[in-house]
């Protein structure tokens, strides 16, 4: 008996480790993208309203995707693509926004509602939106650049930064060859693989974020990033310019969504509210570089970044361009040429 | 045998932690499952036995041996050299050794890349004596450095610790029957210390072979091994059943590799850490 009554106390001890202390106040889970808000947002947040904020980081969408499929993280708020809210309303991964809670919708640009991922404007709030292209050195490149193809120039071997991010790398292959970038035909995608894999011995590194640190620093000549980086780089070191090529690019758009994991969806929608208020959404698009469809936000930046092609690209530049569409059953495709360019 | 309920907290974390995700990961990668529930397949340990994937376990098995041989190499004279001071030196010797493994293993590593970059300081060293910058970061030997660099203590410490359990009188008595000092080496002290050396070549090999944050940032995302792959399938790619049955497959090459250093080491009579 007595060894019976000791199983249950070290079990119960176990359970009570296992479990935590809980806190009293309310807690919200955001997840986003890494380096991809001010930091100070969340204090003030958390100030404001009471509660306390759990911030995650991740790198990729399928990551994201992968996690929350999962159902690990209870996640309150995410922010991923457009794409990948277009997969995730067809899976039923996410909850629709009570609009009544956000009154500072009213502020977000027409023109980035009822896009194609979400045309009901249900489930998702713009929260950024930009290109990918190439950033590269004006000191260390001296051909024009203005396509896809230079990436595959053997004069730059081992100066080049790829993305590791399988729908964006694949997507720009696809481009450079001529082909959509939402493409779900077989021989399309094995050409890709292909060219991937025989551009690898000149690509220095696949990253994500450390690409910052590498092209400020003049590691590398040539990288592919996302429009937002590409602002925040040229600041940081002039000799830096983006350009997005002639083939066309990807368009996309990032917006806020609360998955099905949420726990407090009413705490979510304040927290997207709030993202959503001018102030706050400035000092986002101030930090990050991203272009923001927010008007009012958009009004209070500086002329020269609004002139800023890479940030705010004209019509012209865009004419290649699209948005990524969800793949449903061809992203395992996807999913295995990343696997073997990787593996390779 | 009254204690016996000192082991349950134990038991309690092994069945959760230990045994239950072995057989979770057993389970999906010989299952999928469809809409119309769940069936049993081999496709997964198939599709490991393509080229490309037998390529990517050749590498991982390559790498981890070369710097468990650096390891060894670089190992075994440095316990030798602690072995040999006096207790005073020795143990602020091996103090040393143990401090930077307080410092989080990531940081070191990201250290590395802050060190050996084009524009980093090992090059910038090179440029003041006049030489040329190279590229060390991003290849091969930056992967097999940083491992290395991370795994070293491993090596040097069990052997350390076997070496300086030996009888010293046993040295003594082969020098006055005449051996010189490579014969002691070769018949008295390296046999002695094989143990020592067994379990270092485990500790190094295990880690080294199943690695994955090294050579991303290191080796740039280009040279993927076992562990890269398996960290792929389970967080990017969210395929289960592949990344489970390499999973699989590491965790045999894991303990075939341990009943062979275990049998050798039941024959030398043990003295190494495990």
């Amino acid at each position: 008996m007595k060894k019976l009554a000791k199983l249950v106390l070290f079990l119960l001890v176990a359970v009570m480790i296992l479990s935590g202390c809980g806190s009293s106040k309310p807690t919200l889970t955001v997840y986003n993208w890494g380096d991809y808000i001010d930091e100070d947002v969340i204090s003030e947040f958390e100030e404001e309203f009471g509660v306390r904020v759990v911030y995650d980081e991740f790198a990729t969408n399928e990551d994201m995707y992968v996690k929350i499929n999962a159902g690990g993280g209870n996640y309150d708020v995410a922010i991923p693509s457009d794409y990948m809210i277009k997969r995730m309303i067809d899976e039923d991964l996410l909850h629709t926004i009570n609009f009544d809670n956000i009154p500072n919708y009213k502020y977000i640009d027409e023109q980035f509602k009822g896009l194609g991922y979400d045309p009901n404007n249900a489930y998702s709030v713009p929260y950024m939106w930009g290109t990918v292209g190439i950033l590269y050195n004006k000191t260390m490149v001296d051909d024009t650049v203005d396509s896809w193809k230079i990436l595959w120039n053997e004069k730059y071997s081992k100066q080049i930064l790829m993305l590791d991010s399988q729908r964006d790398s694949i997507g720009i292959t696809l481009k450079m060859l001529g082909y959509s970038l939402n493409t779900k035909n077989p021989q399309e995608l094995e050409e890709a693989k292909e060219a991937l894999i025989a551009q690898k011995p000149l690509v220095l590194a696949y990253v994500g974020d450390e690409v910052k640190d590498k092209m400020i620093s003049g590691e590398a000549a040539l990288a592919v990033v996302w429009s937002g980086d590409a602002v925040y780089m040229m600041r940081q070191n002039p000799d830096l310019a983006y350009t997005i090529p002639d083939e066309g690019s990807n368009l996309w758009f990032d917006a806020m969504v609360i998955p099905k994991t949420s726990k407090n969806k009413e705490l979510a929608e304040q927290f997207i509210n709030f993202m959503t208020r001018t102030d706050i959404a400035f000092k986002n698009t101030d930090y990050i570089g991203y272009s923001t469809p927010h008007t009012e936000a958009k009004g209070q930046l500086e002329p020269e970044l609004l002139e800023d092609e890479a940030a705010y690209p004209t019509i012209e530049d865009l004419v290649n361009s699209e948005v990524f569409e969800d793949l449903s059953s061809s992203a395992s495709i996807y999913d295995r040429i990343w696997t073997e360019v990787k593996a390779k | 045998m009254k204690l016996k309920w000192i082991s349950y907290p134990y038991i309690i974390w092994m069945v959760i932690f230990i045994l239950l995700p072995i057989f979770l990961i057993l389970f999906y990668s010989v299952t999928y499952s469809t809409n119309e529930g769940i069936g049993f397949t081999l496709e997964y340990f198939q599709r490991f036995f393509e080229p490309i994937y037998i390529n990517v376990l050749w590498r991982s098995l390559k790498l981890a041996l070369t710097s468990t041989g650096v390891c060894l190499l670089m190992g075994y004279p440095m316990a030798m050299i602690l072995a040999g001071k006096d207790i005073k030196k020795r143990n602020v010797m091996v103090l040393l050794f143990v401090i930077p493994m307080w410092m989080n293993f990531l940081l070191r590593t990201y250290a590395w890349m802050t060190l050996l970059e084009r524009n980093g300081i090992l090059n910038s060293f090179l440029g003041l004596l006049g030489l040329s910058h190279m590229d060390f970061l991003y290849n091969e030997g930056a992967v097999i450095l940083g491992m290395v660099y991370n795994f070293l203590p491993f090596m040097v410490l069990p052997i350390y610790s076997v070496l300086i359990k030996i009888d010293k009188s046993l040295i003594e008595a082969a020098g006055d029957l005449g051996a010189n000092v490579p014969t002691i080496f070769r018949k008295v002290i390296f046999p002695l210390s094989l143990p020592g050396v067994l379990s270092g070549i485990t500790m190094v090999f295990m880690p080294a072979v199943t690695t994955f944050v090294i050579p991303r940032l290191l080796g740039g995302g280009q040279f993927t091994l076992i562990g890269n792959l398996i960290e792929q399938q389970f967080l990017f790619v969210g395929d289960w059943g592949f990344g489970s049955a390499v999973s699989v497959i590491m965790l045999l090459l894991i303990l075939i590799s341990m009943g062979i250093m275990g049998k050798y080491e039941k024959e030398q009579e043990g003295g190494g850490l495990w």
